[in-house]
């Protein structure tokens, strides 16, 4: 099975193109540019090297989030559109969980964090199971003085990964020993482990209806629905005309 | 049927996001509307009285693949039908442009078809292809929710502009002073209704009517509404809605089709192409159709269907077929540009 995986879930961006067996090639780009122009040359040069057409592809792996809604919502577009219009697989895979399978500690609770700003972060919580990374804590938006107590109650040993360096005084003040921070190399998502965690899923069985996993109402909508709790009648929300 | 028919055929994939419709079509050679799907999200956007940019680009990540499909299922076309995949990159608001943007280059890539980037305004101006030839030079009329502008086409796909907004834009100043009397976003077409059943009894301002260049202002317009409005408040006074709403749209009326008809005779223009979601106000359409009789012009009054005035695909695909024409492409690069604007045109260089 082909994967070509993507991920702009934030300043990072990685795609890769895998088989079963193998790593065919990976682009990992850290540098600060606007994911809509790095995208598409990249996965472009991908395909040119490893001299495969678009349409050789078996399925199509994305990180859906969470993370930057923008950079969520260009690799989400681009993956579902793809598999769309080659009738491939599509598969979502958190973004998280991309950044925790860099983690091969077996013995400890993977936490994987992305900067919410506002003293919150995206996270949830990750442990390898007979070889399978399975969530244990869901990923979630919380504050990180919230976060840190319920680790604490796992009473695991934790390995934090990510976005650790703003929090990381918070984080060993508050976790101890029970905590270890992940090397810097352990932080940036790697298209490679997408590919192979994206060979693992079930396809998403509706392609048109699959979007980011923002794990955040907008603002206005939260505020609307806190003062219409029934909607008062605006769905459906998208009409054709 | 014609055995090379489907190669003299120019299929163009259109896609249209910069704002709150998501818009798909298929245009045959820069002309015929094979297929025009727009999914609008004024239904939900009316929750928060104007479009909340981060609602639009999340309702557009929904529609997006279910509109381009049905827009080739409408079209009966396949993949290797089409000539090119066309998208509107600029202006708008960045994170809608960039859902049609990103479907548009996958397409392109997953099908190796050429990208046309092409700038929304553009197509409000090409959606008067879709109607009738266009005949060089000409001015065209641009009044939307984020523009009024007159723009000069010397040639196809030439767009100088010659006149804009100092402030608001005739939708915005629509929607605002809709807003005071309490009606629904986007009020546009409410204020119209309500015009027809009015008389012009205020005599708003008529901002810049008189001055030798082709600008426009209405917030002092807006402002004076909203203090007309305010000050029979707080006298507790009721003051007629249907005369606030004809009053208004006079005063923006007369200048826009004062200001337009002047620069249609000093650029010698044969004709006048209207666009954009504020030329469905049938006050400004039946007031131009007068002027032009009573004044004896020989102009040709173009003015696109309603479906084609507000936003959508099949006006991005008449345009991006001029611009394939003339060579333009974008290439795996291409990024959302959310204040491209048309060049203004150079001021000795008229005719
Ligand atoms: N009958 C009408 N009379 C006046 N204004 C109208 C009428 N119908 C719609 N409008 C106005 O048209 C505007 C929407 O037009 P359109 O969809 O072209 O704008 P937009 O796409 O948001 O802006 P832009 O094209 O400048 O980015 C709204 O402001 C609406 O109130
Ligand atoms: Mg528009």
């Amino acid at each position: 099975m082909l994967v070509l995986a993507i991920d702009t879930s934030n300043r990072a961006l990685t795609v890769a193109l895998a088989s079963d067996q193998q790593l065919l090639g990976e682009i990992t780009l850290n540098i600060k540019q606007t994911h809509s122009e790095g995208l598409m040359p990249a996965i472009t040069y991908l395909f040119q090297a490893a001299k495969l057409k678009p349409a050789a592809i078996d399925r199509v792996a994305v990180a859906q989030g969470p993370g930057s809604y923008t950079g969520i919502r260009i690799a989400v577009t681009t993956a579902k559109t793809l598999a769309w219009t080659l009738n491939k697989e599509l598969v979502g895979v958190s973004s998280l969980a991309v950044i925790a399978s860099n983690v091969l500690s077996t013995q400890r609770l993977i936490v994987p964090v992305f900067d919410a700003r506002r003293q919150a972060v995206f996270t949830g919580a990750y442990q390898w199971q007979q070889g399978h990374l399975v969530s244990v804590l869901s990923d979630r938006h919380i504050k990180l003085a919230a976060w840190l107590p319920e680790l604490l109650a796992t009473k695991q040993p934790l390995t934090f990964v990510g976005q650790t360096a703003v929090f990381s005084d918070t984080i060993r003040k508050m976790c101890g020993k029970q905590a270890k921070i992940a090397p810097e190399a352990a932080n940036l998502p790697r298209g490679q482990q997408l590919a192979w965690l994206g060979q693992q899923a079930q396809p998403i069985a509706n392609v048109h209806g699959f979007v980011p996993t923002y794990l955040r109402k907008t603002e206005a909508e939260a505020t609307w629905l806190k003062n219409h709790p029934n909607n008062e009648g605006h769905e459906p929300y998208v009409e054709e005309i | 049927m014609q055995e090379n028919s489907s190669q003299t055929r120019e299929l163009i994939l259109a896609f249209e996001s910069s704002c709150d419709e998501t818009s798909v079509a298929v245009i045959e050679n820069g002309e015929k509307i094979l297929a025009n799907v727009i999914a609008s999200q004024i239904n939900s956007q009316k929750r928060f009285g104007g479009v909340v940019p981060e609602v639009a680009s999340r309702h557009h990540v929904e529609q997006i693949t279910l509109c381009a499909e049905e827009a080739m299922t409408q079209a009966h076309v396949t993949y290797a039908d089409l000539t090119a995949v066309a998208v509107t990159y600029g202006p708008g608001l960045v994170g809608a442009l960039l859902i049609g943007v990103s479907a548009a280059k996958a397409i392109a890539f997953a099908h190796q078809l050429p990208l046309i980037p092409v700038n929304h305004m553009a197509g409000h101006v090409y959606a008067a292809r879709l109607v009738k030839p266009l005949t060089y030079p000409l001015i065209a009329l641009l009044v939307s929710g984020g523009h009024t502008e007159l723009v000069y086409m010397r040639t196809a796909g030439q767009f100088e502009i010659i006149g804009d907004t100092r402030d608001d834009a005739a939708g915005e100043a629509f929607d605002k002073v809709g807003r005071v009397l309490g009606l629904a976003y986007p009020a546009g077409g409410k204020i119209d209704h309500l015009a027809s059943q009015g008389q012009d009894s205020f005599h708003f301002p008529r901002a810049m009517i008189k001055e030798a260049n082709y600008d426009f202002s209405f917030s002092g317009l807006k402002s004076a509404f909203i203090n007309t409005v305010h000050n029979a408040q707080q006298r507790g006074e009721a003051l007629s809605h249907a005369d606030l709403a004809a009053s208004f749209q006079a005063s923006v009326i007369d200048v826009i089709v004062t200001k337009t008809l002047r620069a249609v005779k000093q650029y010698g223009v044969q004709q006048l192409i209207m666009a954009g979601g504020v030329a469905a106000n049938s006050g400004l359409r039946d007031r131009f159709r007068q002027e032009i009789a009573q004044r004896d012009l020989e102009l040709d009054f173009v003015v696109p269907p309603l479906r084609l005035c507000g936003d959508n695909g099949a006006m991005i695909g008449a345009a991006a077929h001029v611009l394939y024409a003339q060579g333009v492409r974008g290439d795996a690069h291409l990024n959302a540009d959310p204040s491209l604007s048309f060049p203004y045109l150079a001021a000795n260089t008229t005719k």
